[in-house]
């Protein structure tokens, strides 16, 4: 079992939302690891390349690279972005091999937060408490890119007094979609209500997540809704007690 | 985005009848593929996915041969193969063969390619009536539309909207029940059955060693257009073609899982060639015509070939959050959802709709239906490329382009993005944990507004990660 893990708190959690990067901390502290933040860490790239812009994604790879190149094991509050990492970074560096090799060498130890919980340390009982009616939103991401399901309904299963009401259907996308949102704002927008639709009629009061970007979505189209329920990411709740 | 892109999609968006049917009809769609093909029902799904996925590289990577071997087997059962090179070609063959014959009425069953290259508007150009048959056809035939929906044409059309179409065009009486619309239609057509001189049909299949073509359909409208009349015209892609008639036994249990949900189709037929003198019925002369159509500039380019292998069941389009909310109409071409998004511009060039390609939010649910494993996302992601080196070619978009190299040179100085970081925070009034309906003065820019015309903005926390990082 690797002792020291390295975070990747992504862009969008470091800028808007770092209190799901100091819980992802907890968990994984109070499970024993030894942290590190590289300070040098910025973004995975996936704006520019999701957009068409393949340099401008490589140049952000390619520092993401030198960044996390020495680090045993990093673990990211994110699927989608730990799968741009994984999946992606082999398509934007196919002709270059030197670099390649050294994306396939760093890809292997990459984890999202959830899977590497229940996959490399093993728990599916982290010791927390979060007395609410939740409901979780599968990021397309962590579901169809990483091919997580279980991992985080595991994890909350056996937090104290929670109960998972599972939405209908909680796999549609959300609409978030990166520079999707505000290139297609009005769909985006539709897309997202739709997703309250299906959160509201759960009757949960918190809806739960890997993703902090489908998070911002949802949470706004719901604030927007004038909705009192409230978004957090796995981390959040593995964290409560 | 073309005006004309952007109207629709608000059009759409903003029509609620038209948003309800739309999600409930591709919903239903949905619901029943995932009933046929969960774990329980079918548990060599996955396996039967690989295999087609297998069989449709093979076939298209052999097109030539395979293609050769499907004419040969055609002409020895007595019928003959028609080459043409795009949709002129198709209705100049249609047109001589009319004239040489006489004929004058035409049915048609239902046939993408034939939409693709618009071939009823051609032939009654000429003074040919072609009527189509399948009811969803039929239906938007007369309202003079573009199919909604690879597998369902008319999903758009409510019953009574039908009934107004009915009695505009056909003069009969007002009629909002289903059965008895259907009834009507029958009417009518049976009469075009009967008197039609050709029956032009396309083909799910073309089998190379038995030189057949496979119809998959569920009102019985392609059997009777492809035996009532004296002659059969069969239009079909280069790249339906399936090497051996047992490859069948895979493809037909996904298409109609895929498609509607069902096991199997109401009917399935095996057509090879004119009737022979000692069968009872069938057509006297038996056409396949053959249609590249751009199919083979695909083929060049291996990243492309692999829509070629798509058998238009239309799953994606079901299982796609963005077909659901904006329709089929809002597509540019005759192939609507996220094979549609893919196959237009690789068709007609991503100038055609350069916008289309990005009109994702890339959730995979496509991929994850696609019964030929068609990576749709991916090709998204080609396309976008594709479609911004254009545009550096025509030198348009710059201000975009310029925003992505200031994106990748501050994600590449974690100083200069930690600073700007705290510039844009410091540009959102003080924390005060509600969420913003309105984006503050300073960063009130495209995106941001575009973000705030929908939902709410988070308000940028007191410090960021890395400060608070540094603070524990």
């Amino acid at each position: 079992m690797a002792q020291r893990v390295s975070l990747f708190v992504t862009c969008i959690v470091d800028q808007l939302f770092p209190q799901i990067g100091m819980a992802m901390a907890h968990v994984l502290e109070r499970l024993g690891y030894q942290l590190d933040f590289p300070e040098g860490q910025t973004c995975c790239g996936q704006p520019a390349f999701n957009s068409g812009y393949r340099q401008e994604a490589r140049i952000v790879a390619r520092h993401f690279l030198d960044v996390f190149e020495k680090c045993e094991a990093i673990v990211v509050p994110s699927g989608s972005c730990a799968s741009m990492a994984i999946h992606h970074f082999p398509d934007l560096f196919a002709k270059e091999p030197e670099t390649l090799a050294r994306v396939r060498a760093l890809r292997e130890r990459i984890w999202e937060f959830s899977t590497f919980l229940t996959a490399v340390a093993g728990v599916e009982d982290v010791g927390a408490r979060f007395p609410d009616v939740v409901t979780f939103h599968d990021g397309c991401h962590a579901l169809r890119e990483m091919g997580v399901k279980s991992a985080p309904r595991r994890l909350l299963a056996q937090v104290r007094g929670l109960e998972l009401r599972e939405m209908q259907p909680a796999e549609e996308c959300c609409g978030f979609g990166g520079t999707f949102a505000v290139k297609f704002g009005e769909l985006s927008g539709a897309m997202a209500r739709t997703k309250v639709e299906a959160i509201l009629r759960t009757g949960a009061r918190s809806v739960v997540s890997l993703d902090p970007s489908c998070l911002m979505q949802i949470r706004g189209a719901l604030s927007r809704a004038g909705s009192e329920v409230r978004t957090l990411h796995l981390a959040e709740v593995l964290a409560s007690r | 985005m073309s005006a004309e892109f952007q109207q629709h999609i608000h059009d759409t968006l903003a029509d609620g009848r038209l948003q309800s049917a739309v999600y409930t009809s591709t919903g239903r769609l949905k619901e029943g593929r995932s009933a046929v093909v969960a774990h329980d029902v079918l548990p060599d799904y996955q396996e039967l996915r690989t295999q087609a996925n297998a069989i449709k590289k093979h076939a298209i990577e052999n097109l030539d041969h395979y293609l050769e071997e499907f004419e040969r087997n055609v002409e020895a059962h007595g019928g003959r193969v028609v080459w043409c090179k795009d949709g002129s070609e198709v209705a100049d063959f249609v047109l001589e063969l009319a004239k040489e014959r006489g004929a004058r009425l035409i049915v048609k069953s239902k046939s993408m390619l034939t939409e693709e290259i618009d071939l009823n508007e051609r032939l009654e150009r000429h003074g040919l009536e072609s009527v189509e048959t399948d009811l969803g056809e039929y239906i938007i035939q007369l309202a003079h539309e573009r199919p909604y929906h690879i597998v369902a044409p008319a999903l758009h059309k409510t019953r009574e909207q039908v009934a107004d179409l009915f009695t505009a065009r056909l003069h009969v009486p007002h009629e909002t029940v289903i059965e008895k619309q259907t009834a009507t239609a029958r009417a009518v057509l049976r009469e075009k059955f009967l008197a039609a001189d050709i029956g032009i049909s396309g083909a799910n299949f073309l089998v190379a060693d038995s030189g057949a073509i496979v119809l998959v359909e569920n009102e019985g409208n392609a059997r009777l257009a492809t035996s009532a009349p004296k002659i059969h015209i069969a239009i079909a892609g280069i790249e339906k073609i399936v090497p051996r008639a047992q490859d069948l036994a895979t493809f037909l249990k996904l298409l109609a899982r895929s498609a509607t949900g069902q096991l199997l189709s109401v009917y399935t037929s095996f057509l090879s060639g004119p009737r022979r003198p000692d069968e009872i019925d069938g057509p006297e002369e038996f056409y396949v015509v053959l249609v590249d159509n751009g199919r083979t500039r695909l083929l060049q380019e291996r990243e492309k070939r692999q829509s070629l292998y798509c058998i238009r069941c239309g799953a994606c389009l079901n299982a796609c959050p963005v077909y659901r909310k904006i329709g089929g109409h809002s597509f540019p071409w005759v192939y609507s959802g996220p094979i549609g998004a893919i196959l237009t511009p690789q068709f007609l060039g991503v100038q055609r709709e350069p916008a289309l390609p990005f009109a994702s939010s890339l959730c995979g649910a496509c991929a994850e239906v696609c019964p030929v494993k068609i990576d749709i996302p991916k090709a998204l992601l080609d396309l976008r490329c594709e479609v911004k080196k254009a545009e550096m070619r025509e030198k348009q978009n710059r201000l975009e382009k310029l925003a992505f190299r200031v994106f990748a040179w501050v994600m590449s100085h974690p100083r200069i993005y930690e600073m700007a970081g705290r510039m844009a925070g410091s540009a959102f009034p003080e924390e005060n944990a509600g969420w913003l309906r309105r984006v503050p003065g300073l960063m009130n820019f495209g995106p941001m507004r575009a973000w705030a015309d929908q939902r709410d903005l988070p308000p940028p926390p007191a410090r960021s990660f890395r400060e608070m990082w540094r603070r524990r």
